[in-house]
């Protein structure tokens, strides 16, 4: 029993890392009023730039950073799009996954050709935590990427509540004509929270391609991006509730792998659907909670003469 | 007056600048990968007007994503996002694969209506749960189109690979996930000897009821207000709850027939790769680009699902003819919608800028007869 | 002025290609068009067969052999829009790589009755419905799976195996059945665990369906389609044993990968050309399997050797010598 719980818990902690990532972006682009559909597309952007550098230079870091900055060039991009150019939200971001999907194939096709692997970040025991029986067996030895992303939620949160920066992000998601009324630059809240919602998608794709599955493929990430941006909408626009949302996700994922594994006698096809039937279910039970949706959420900002 | 014509054609070439400015950097890119980029485009250009047949596969493609189109308008004007689109079209086309399978004894054309109206009526349904988790439970829609999407899959999969999984495949051993071809009296009449077929004219019929439905009716009225200001509707009295279920299940049904449309008239069967997309083409997706292009009215949206489908067929052509990856093409495509969909504020932006100058120039006017009066 | 120019600019280039296109055949060049599900690095299916056409054109020389390719044609309307083209553009023989393609191809095939098509994986040519032009070709991936499964069952230690699979059916289901078969010949009381990933291209989901056999306490995995690339790495990390299929995979983890069933493509296709040349047009089924080279299992001797060394040393294997 003991080891099917620690089994079924760090998979579930791996497979939620890039979702992490990805959906805590995403949250602070939608706090901010900016709805971007294209994770996925920036996602595979980063994972390819990542593993190609890490096939390239051995520099698992160097991988790391240039995930960063092609999610960051692909964060500005969105942002010219839809906070200069004030378009349609939902369909530039289908655009968006379409360009990254498609460009990163591409790359793929014309730089690598064909199937290869690197060696990605490596399990890292943390001492002294990592000997706590069964919890230190599943938190604290797993790679950096991975810590990287669970640490991520307490300082979102931090920023996010706790931090001026936060307070005008919410600002300007909420009550933008507010906002710009007190100085704060609407434009320039959009671009920093957009372009740091790239980064992170970025390194959500590197962690997959440089340190959970270390290959890249086309459509490697097969679109766990339009999944992250449903988390955001779980976890309600709070960093700790889209961790629930993405555990619980994984975790049920996790579990249709085990009783698929052990034979259980259930059709593939319906324990596959299980994490997005529970995802669906949970939220519907959970309906009674208080939401408040940035008011200014896919609406482009008009000073008003 | 003359200024203003110039000014407003030329702000509607806005968009079409901005195609070709996409286009020109594909040149580049094509360029660089060794191909010719002239040869490219002339290709892309026949292969979707270059033949009778051309054109015909270019209507073919351009069908489901005028249905989902439409499915689009409906659901953005009332203010929703329905991106499960896929999954409304593998729905629709599932349901009405399952009913041609089942009543081979009815007459083909009770048949075909029969298949039609379950297909829209199931999509309906499949949309019609994220109105209501959205109304009722507060389930954000676009969380839970997507995961109706990959549980439509799922779903199909299942069906496909046992249920309604054409026998032969289980007699040669082969397991090929596929029905069996479904019987010649459900296929749609063809227009001309092409693959054009009457699901297109449908699918015209629909986009003129969905104009007259949203804009010279009450319901539609409503639906349009619910979009455009929620609270004013409440205030009003309009039951705004109700009204997005129903933009929902009317948004489905559109798609639902689109999907059932699909079988009828170009697949005459059902089959699965794994992912809806093997069957939809992705036009989950890319109705909701052709609505938008659309500037998200039923009657546009019909011109701009034809591009759409002309750009995806003749790309496809041009792949074939210059040889080059074919993720170029969804690079290309995806620079497209970027362009287009930024390029569309510059040309709002203009059209208001014009309107305030002429609005403020008939104010001042207004004021300086008060004034003078 | 301008413009005038370049249309005619245009028009030349136009018709030089054209023409080149037209005339610069020689009667000796075999065209061959190809059409496939995935891309053409895919290290699975498309890989397979594009790396067989890239075999053949080497043998017969760049001047009698051309190919061209149209990959990722998952959507069944674009690729049929794909084989009417080709057809229509004079090629000798068109391949339409997916078993999703049957349908189209039965209604496109008499349009075009100087051409010839191939369609796999299939046993199906139509003869029912008077086509005359269709091949089809079958790899019986069972055959593959059974000497793989066989060959796991004596390498395991735990008697427990995982197999990984993308949607239970056609060549992936075929490929387990045989696997399961291959192992129980060898070792009866097996424990066989299967898992389906439901797609062919969630690698996340693959890696994670591996670790939990291994978990489960498999020593031993197997698994068909493009995702599996995400299983071979944890089996790579967790030192467990792999057995590959479509394509040598190897590679990937020389150290774990034991043994890859190789679909020798090629070995359908040159009597395919020969019948076609001798003006044959289709009505044959060719079958893949041990007895014709069309399945060749890959032996890695990295991993094997490695792996008997480390068991004698281990004293999991005793050789005795008998006198």
């Amino acid at each position: 029993m003991e080891a099917i719980i620690i089994g079924i818990a760090k998979s579930a902690i791996r497979l939620a890392t890039p979702y992490l990532y990805a959906s805590i972006g995403e949250t602070i682009g939608q706090l901010s009023g900016v709805l971007n559909l294209g994770v996925d597309g920036v996602m595979l952007m980063g994972a390819f730039s990542a593993f190609y550098t890490v096939l390239k230079t051995g520099n698992l870091w160097l991988g790391l950073l240039v995930a960063i900055v092609v999610g960051a060039i692909f964060g500005l991009l969105i942002a010219f799009i839809n906070v200069t150019l004030k378009a349609e939200q939902g369909i530039s971001g289908i655009g968006v996954y379409i360009f990254g999907l498609g460009l990163s194939s591409l790359l793929f096709s014309t730089m690598v050709g064909t199937v290869q692997t690197v060696s990605g970040f490596s399990p890292l025991s943390i001492p002294w935590l990592s000997n706590i029986p069964i919890v230190g067996e599943i938190f604290f030895h797993q790679n950096i990427l991975v810590y990287g992303a669970f640490a991520l939620i307490p300082l979102a949160w931090f920023i996010l509540n706790k931090t001026p920066l936060g307070l005008s992000i919410r600002a300007v998601g909420q009550n933008p004509e507010a906002a710009d009324s007190l100085g704060v630059s609407i434009v320039r809240i959009r671009y920093f929270t957009v372009v740091l919602g790239g980064m992170l998608s970025g390194i959500a794709g590197a962690s997959l391609s440089i340190a959970l599955l270390n290959v890249f493929q086309q459509n490697l990430t097969n679109g766990m991006g339009f999944i992250a941006v449903a988390l955001v909408y779980f976890g309600a626009w709070r960093p700790a509730t889209v961790l629930t949302g993405a555990l619980l996700f994984s975790t049920v994922n996790a579990i249709q792998i085990w009783v698929q594994v052990h034979g259980i006698n259930i059709p593939s096809d319906f324990t596959l659907m299980m994490p997005y039937i529970v995802t669906i279910v949970v939220l519907a039970a959970m309906a009674k909670r208080r939401i408040h949706p940035p008011a200014a959420l896919n609406k482009p900002f008009e000073r008003g003469e | 007056m003359k200024y203003r014509n110039v000014r407003e054609i030329s702000m509607s070439l806005i968009p079409i600048a901005a195609f070709l400015l996409a286009l020109f950097i594909g040149t580049i890119m094509i360029a660089f990968l060794g191909a010719n980029p002239l040869v490219a485009y002339q290709a892309l250009l026949k292969g979707a007007f270059g033949s009778t047949n051309a054109i015909a596969d270019t209507v073919v493609k351009a069908t489901p994503l005028l249905f989902v189109g439409l499915g689009i308008c409906i659901a953005f004007r009332a203010g929703v996002l329905n991106i499960g689109g896929e999954g409304q079209l593998v729905v629709g086309a599932l349901s009405a694969t399952i009913i041609c399978l089942n009543f081979v004894e009815l007459p083909g054309w009770m048949l075909i209506i029969l298949a039609l109206f379950v297909g829209f009526f199931c999509g309906a349904i499949w949309a019609g749960i994220a109105g209501y988790l959205k109304a009722y439970f507060k389930v954000n829609e676009i969380l839970s189109t997507i995961m109706l999407n990959y549980i439509a899959a799922y779903g199909m999969n299942y069906l496909l690979r046992g249920p309604i999984m054409d026998p032969l495949q289980i007699e040669l051993g082969s397991f090929i996930p596929q029905t069996t071809r479904l019987t010649h009296v459900v296929d749609l009449p063809r227009l001309i000897p092409t693959r054009l077929h009457f699901g297109t004219i449908v699918a015209v019929v629909f986009a003129i009821l969905v104009y007259i439905f949203l804009w010279r009716t009450t319901i539609g009225f409503r639906i349009r207000m619910i979009g455009q200001n929620i609270q004013a509707s409440r205030a009003s009295g309009i039951n705004v709850q109700k009204y997005m279920v129903l933009a929902f299940i009317l948004s489905g049904a559109l798609v639902g027939l689109g999907g059932a449309i699909e079988v009828l008239g170009v697949h005459h069967r059902l089959f699965t790769d794994g992912s809806v997309s093997g069957f939809t083409g992705s036009a989950g997706f890319n109705g909701i680009v052709a609505a938008l292009f659309g500037q998200l009215h039923p009657i546009g949206t019909i011109p701009a699902s034809l591009l759409l489908g002309a750009l995806l067929t003749g790309a496809n052509k041009m792949q074939r003819v210059v040889q080059i990856p074919s993720a170029l093409i969804g690079a290309l495509n995806g620079l497209i919608v970027l362009f287009v969909v930024g390029s569309e504020y510059l040309r709002r932006s203009q059209t208001r800028r014009m309107e305030r100058t002429e609005d403020t120039k008939y104010n001042s006017k207004n004021k300086n007869k008060k004034e003078s009066q | 002025m301008m413009e005038m120019k370049r249309i005619i600019v245009i028009l030349t280039l136009i018709s030089i290609f054209v023409l080149s296109f037209g005339f610069g055949a020689s009667a000796e060049l075999f065209r061959v068009a190809f059409i496939m599900p995935s891309a053409i690095n895919d290290f699975a299916w498309s890989q397979s067969m594009y790396e067989a056409l890239l075999t053949i054109q080497k043998e017969m020389g760049k001047e009698n052999f051309e190919f061209v390719y149209s990959e990722n044609m998952f959507v069944v309307a674009d690729a049929a829009a794909a084989i009417r083209d080709y057809a229509s553009e004079g090629y000798d023989l068109v391949i339409a790589h997916g078993s999703q393609y049957g349908a189209s191809l039965s209604d496109i095939a008499p349009d075009f009755l100087d051409t010839s098509f191939a369609w796999g994986s299939t046993a199906n040519v139509f003869t029912d419905l008077g086509i005359t032009n269709i091949f089809a070709y079958e790899p019986l991936s069972e055959q593959g799976g059974y000497v793989n499964g066989a060959l796991a069952a004596k390498l395991s230690k735990n008697n427990i195996y995982g197999v990984i699979g993308p949607i239970e059916t056609g060549d992936a289901k075929r490929y387990t059945e045989g696997f399961k078969a291959g192992i129980k010949s060898v070792k009866p009381d097996a424990k066989i665990n299967v898992t389906w990933i439901g797609s062919y291209s969630d690698v996340a989901l693959a890696s994670e369906a591996a670790q939990a056999h291994i978990d489960a306490g498999a020593d031993v995995l197997t698994g068909t389609s493009q995702m599996t690339i995400g299983a071979i790495g944890v089996a790579k990390q967790r030192g467990v044993l792999w057995f590959g299929y479509d394509v040598d995979q190897s590679a990937l983890a020389p150290q774990n990968v034991v043994a890859s069933v190789d679909v020798i493509w090629a070995i359908t296709l040159k009597p395919m050309i020969e019948m076609i040349r001798k003006g044959e047009r289709g009505g044959k089924i060719f079958t893949l399997n041990l007895a014709n080279g069309g399945l060749k299992i890959v032996v890695n001797d990295e991993a094997l050797v490695g792996k008997t060394i480390e068991d004698i040393v281990k004293g999991n294997i005793e050789v005795k010598v008998e006198e």
